[in-house]
C-alpha cells in the first residue's frame, strides 16, 4: 500500500499480523482469495492438490494484516486466518512455491 | 505432476466448521461459482448475530442455491420447487421464536415460487429470504428465466433471451418489503452485513446476491469464470443506497445497482394480527398457544 | 348455546351441526392449532368455522395465496410443533399432490380434508361426487401407501377426524379425509362428548440422546420417531431420496430402502388401520360395500331387500386406503355376490373387482356425481346378485 506521505501516528499504530491457514485438499482452485487479498499475500502454487486443482500458496506471510477477507470469500472453506503477533517467519513454504519477502 | 499431501497448520479448523454439515463437504458446486462464497458470508452472519443456533431454521427449494439447506448444521429443510416460502411460513407461525431464513434461488423464488414471494412481502411475514440470483436454472443444465438479463443466452433461448426480466428488488419493493437489498458474491461484506441486519430485525427481509454462474451461465455466455465475474461485479457495480428500486433493472453485461434499498419499519404479521384480533375478539381473545412440547428427557423414558 | 361456550375447545353436549361445522369442531377437539387453506366449495365451511373459533381457543388461522401454499404451510407447522391441517375439494386436492407428495416423503403428520364435489376440473361446485378417491391413492407421483378415512354422517365427520389426526401421528403421514358434499352440508345430531371420553394421541416424540438422533431410523414398526425444528437437534430433511440421516442419496439402493418402508408401514399394517363396519354379513348372499354418503342411500336400500327376504350384508369402508384385502377376501368366499354403489365411474370397485372377482360375482353402480344414487337401483342390484 503506498502512502503519499508517512502517517503522523506510524510509531503509534501497529498494524495487526496474520497467518493464514490453508487446507490444500479442500480448495478448487477457483483463485477468489489469491485476486481479492488487500495486500497479495496468496499466488496460486504450480503444485496440483489432490483434486487437481492449484491452490493457493502464502507467499507474503509478512504482509497479512488479518482482514479475513479470503476467510469470508472461499466457497469451499478451505482458507482462514488467525492473529498472528509473532514477526518472525515461522511457517515453511509449501514445498515447490515461491518464497519473496 | 506431484499431489500436495501436507496441509498447512492443520492443528486448527476453519472456523465456521461448526456450522456446517461437515459430513457432507465438500458441497456440489462447481469451482468458481458463488454460492460457497454466499453461504460463507451466511455462516459468518449468523455467527456474528449471536442467535442460538437451535433458534435458527433454514428452508430452501430445488436448484443449486436450494442445496444450501443440506451444507448448514441448522435444523434445515430442503421443500419443493417454489414453495420454500409457503413452508417457512408455516414454520414461523407454528412456532414464532424460530428465526426462519429462505435460502432458495432465482428460479424458485420469482418464478415458479413469485406467487408466494409476492404475498409474504405483502403480509410482512417475518421470514428472511436470500435469494441468489445467477441468472438462469443451473442444476438442470442452464434454462432461462424469469431473471435473465435481454439478449443472454441459454439452453431454452439458444439464439438470446427476447423476454423483459423482472426487476426483483423493485418486485418485492412494490409489495410492501420492508427490507430490500441488492449485493454480489464479491460485496462479502456487505452481504454478511445485510444479512445480519435481516436476521435481527423483524418483518420481511429480501436480499439478493447476483452470483456467478461458471459452469452454465457464463460459459454459454463467454463470460469467462466466477473470477472474471466477480471482477465484472467490482468493474460495473455501483453502490447506490436507498436508491428507487424502479432504477435497478439489469440488463446484460451493464452496470449494476447494489445497496440497501429499502429498510423501513413496520408491524408483522403477526404483530398485526394479534393486535387487531385482540380489539376486534374482545376479551374472549386467545393467543395462539404455541407449538406442541415434546416430553422433557428425564420425565421420559 | 352461550355466547362464552365458544372459547371452550370441547363443546360438550348434542347439536345440530352440518358435516363441514362438525369436522372444524373435532378438528379443533383434536387439538389442531393450525389451519392454512384456500377458500373452496363445498369445504369452506370449515375454514370459516376454523376462522372463527381459533381466536377464541388459542389457533392460528392463515387464508394462504393457492392451495399449493396452502399443503405447503401446513407442512412447515407441522415441523414446527403444531398440530396442523388443510381443507379443500377437488381442484384444490389436485394443486397440492406435490406436497402431499413432499408430506409422504418427509412422513410428515397432518391432515388433509376433501370435501369432494362433481368432476372433473371445475365440475359441479355445489353438488357431491365420490370422484377423488384414486386420486386420494395415487395422486401425488411415485409410488407410496395413503391413508384415507370417509365419513358417513355428520356425527362421524366429528369423530373420524380426531382418529385422522391419530393415525396421522401414529403412522408419519399426511392422512387424507374424504368427505363429500352432501356430508359437509347435511345437518344431523352430532354428540360431542365430555372431556375425558375423547382420545387424542400425542406426537410420536423422540425421547432418546440428541447426539443419537437420526431423523429416518424407524422404530420396530417401521415409524420414525419425530421432532419439531427448535429444540437442537439440527436435522435435515429433504423431498430427496434420502438415508436414515435424512441426507439425499441418489441411487437405486437407497431408493428401496427409503421406498420401501414408506409403503411398507402401511401396508403392513393395514389390518390394524383399517376401520370396517358390518351389519349381516356372517351369512349373506350379497354383500353392499360402500362408503361416505353412498353407504346412507345403501342402508335403505339393504332394509328394502330383506324385506324381501334377501340375505344382504353391508359392509362399510371407513377407511378406504388401504384398501381392507384380507376382509373383503373372506366375504367374497362366502357370499355370492357383492354390490358397490359409488359416486364416480368406478374407482374403488377396481379394487374390489380386483380382489374378489375371482372369488365372488362383483357389480359396479356407478353414478356420474351431483346427486346420489336411487336406493331402487341399489335394491335392483342387489336381487340379481341373488340369484
Amino acid at each position: 500500500m503506498k502512502f503519499w506521505r508517512k502517517p503522523l501516528d506510524a510509531d503509534l499504530v501497529k498494524p495487526p499480523h496474520g497467518r493464514v491457514h490453508i487446507l490444500i485438499n479442500r480448495c478448487k482452485g477457483c483463485g477468489f482469495c489469491i485476486k481479492y487479498c488487500p495486500r497479495n499475500v496468496l499466488e496460486f502454487s504450480e503444485e496440483f492438490n489432490r483434486k487437481g486443482y492449484h491452490p493457493p500458496l502464502v507467499v507474503r506471510p509478512d504482509d497479512c494484516v488479518n482482514c479475513g477477507l479470503c476467510e469470508v470469500m472461499c466457497p469451499e472453506f478451505a482458507v482462514w486466518v488467525t492473529p498472528d503477533e509473532d514477526k518472525k517467519l515461522n511457517q515453511e513454504p509449501v514445498s515447490g512455491g515461491k518464497r519473496t519477502n | 505432476m506431484r499431489h500436495l499431501d501436507r496441509q498447512v497448520d492443520p492443528e486448527h479448523s476453519h472456523p465456521l466448521e461448526p456450522y456446517l454439515r461437515m459430513d457432507r463437504i465438500p458441497h456440489i458446486w462447481c469451482s468458481t461459482c458463488g454460492l460457497g462464497t454466499v453461504v460463507n458470508a451466511f455462516l459468518t452472519a449468523v455467527k456474528a448475530s449471536g442467535i442460538p443456533r437451535e433458534k435458527i431454521a433454514v428452508v430452501s427449494g430445488i436448484g443449486c442455491t436450494g442445496r444450501a439447506a443440506g451444507y448448514v448444521n441448522f435444523d434445515s429443510f430442503h421443500t419443493t420447487h417454489g414453495r420454500a416460502i409457503p413452508f417457512a411460513t408455516g414454520l414461523k407461525l407454528a412456532n414464532p421464536d424460530l428465526t426462519v431464513i429462505v435460502i432458495s434461488g432465482d428460479g424458485d423464488l420469482v418464478a415458479i415460487g413469485g406467487n408466494h414471494l409476492i404475498h409474504a412481502a405483502r403480509r410482512n411475514m417475518d421470514i428472511n429470504i436470500l435469494c441468489v440470483n445467477n441468472f438462469n436454472y443451473a442444476m438442470t443444465g442452464g434454462q432461462f428465466g424469469p431473471t435473465t438479463p435481454k439478449t443472454a443466452r441459454t439452453t431454452t433461448t439458444p439464439y438470446g433471451s427476447f423476454e423483459h426480466p423482472f426487476n426483483v428488488p423493485f418486485l418485492v419493493d412494490s409489495c410492501g418489503a420492508t427490507y430490500v437489498a441488492r449485493w454480489t458474491a464479491l460485496h462479502v461484506r456487505h452481504v454478511t452485513t445485510a444479512i445480519q441486519e435481516a436476521l435481527t430485525r423483524r418483518g420481511f427481509s429480501f436480499i439478493e446476491v447476483i452470483s456467478p454462474c461458471p459452469t452454465v451461465y457464463a460459459r454459454r455466455n463467454r463470460l469467462g469464470s466466477g473470477l472474471d465475474l466477480l471482477q465484472f461485479y467490482r468493474d460495473n457495480s455501483i453502490i447506490k443506497n436507498g436508491v428507487d428500486t424502479r432504477e435497478c433493472d439489469i440488463r446484460f453485461q451493464e452496470e449494476l445497482i447494489v445497496g440497501k434499498f429499502v429498510d423501513v419499519e413496520k408491524p408483522t404479521y403477526l404483530d398485526t394480527m394479534s393486535e387487531y384480533l385482540r380489539e376486534s375478539v374482545g376479551e374472549r381473545y386467545m393467543p395462539y398457544v404455541g407449538p406442541m412440547q415434546p416430553p422433557q428427557p428425564d420425565n421420559g423414558d | 348455546m352461550a355466547a362464552n361456550e365458544l372459547t371452550n375447545p370441547l363443546l360438550t353436549g348434542a347439536h345440530y351441526w352440518d358435516g363441514d361445522f362438525a369436522c372444524a369442531e373435532g378438528a379443533i377437539a383434536a387439538g389442531c392449532r393450525f389451519l392454512a387453506g384456500y377458500p373452496i366449495t363445498p369445504s369452506t365451511e370449515i375454514a370459516e368455522r376454523m376462522a372463527e373459533r381459533f381466536p377464541l381457543v388459542g389457533g392460528t388461522y392463515i387464508q394462504m395465496e393457492d392451495e399449493l401454499a396452502s399443503m405447503a404451510a401446513v407442512l412447515g407447522a407441522a415441523w414446527g410443533g403444531a398440530r396442523a391441517m388443510t381443507v379443500t375439494s377437488g381442484p384444490g386436492f389436485s394443486l397440492m399432490q406435490e406436497n402431499i407428495g413432499l408430506g409422504v416423503m418427509t412422513e410428515t403428520p397432518c391432515v388433509v380434508v376433501n370435501v369432494q364435489r362433481g368432476g372433473p376440473s371445475t365440475g359441479l361446485p355445489t353438488l357431491t361426487g365420490q370422484q377423488d378417491m384414486m386420486q386420494a391413492r395415487w395422486g401425488s407421483h411415485g409410488d407410496y401407501e395413503i391413508i384415507a378415512l370417509c365419513p358417513s354422517s355428520p356425527q362421524e365427520c366429528f369423530d373420524l377426524v380426531i382418529r385422522a389426526f391419530n393415525l396421522s401421528e401414529r403412522y408419519r403421514l399426511p392422512v387424507m379425509f374424504m368427505m363429500d358434499e352432501c356430508i359437509g352440508h347435511m345437518t344431523e345430531k352430532v354428540v360431542v362428548p365430555r372431556p375425558g371420553k375423547i382420545h387424542v394421541s400425542q406426537r410420536r416424540w423422540y425421547r432418546g440422546k440428541k447426539e443419537h438422533y437420526k431423523p429416518y431410523l424407524p422404530g420396530k414398526d417401521g415409524v420414525p420417531p419425530m421432532v419439531r425444528a427448535g429444540d437442537d437437534f439440527r436435522f435435515h430433511i429433504t423431498g430427496l431420496t434420502h438415508d436414515e440421516r435424512g441426507y439425499p442419496v441418489i441411487n437405486a439402493a437407497c431408493q428401496k430402502t427409503c421406498v420401501s418402508r414408506l409403503v411398507n408401514k402401511i401396508k403392513d399394517n393395514t389390518d390394524q388401520i383399517a376401520i370396517l363396519e358390518e351389519e349381516g354379513t356372517e351369512d349373506a348372499d350379497v354383500v353392499v360395500v360402500s362408503y361416505g354418503i353412498s353407504s346412507r342411500v345403501a342402508t335403505r336400500a339393504i332394509a328394502l331387500a330383506r324385506a324381501r327376504g334377501i340375505k344382504v350384508g353391508s359392509l362399510r369402508l371407513v377407511t378406504v386406503w388401504p384398501f381392507p384385502e384380507n376382509r373383503i377376501r373372506e366375504l367374497a368366499r362366502k357370499a355370492k355376490c357383492m354390490v358397490m354403489p359409488e359416486i364416480n365411474m368406478g374407482q374403488v370397485y377396481l379394487e374390489l373387482e380386483r380382489i374378489a372377482g375371482t372369488l365372488c360375482k362383483t357389480t359396479l353402480l356407478p353414478h356420474c356425481g351431483g346427486w346420489v344414487h336411487d336406493p331402487q337401483d341399489i335394491l335392483e342390484a342387489i336381487v340379481q346378485g341373488a340369484k
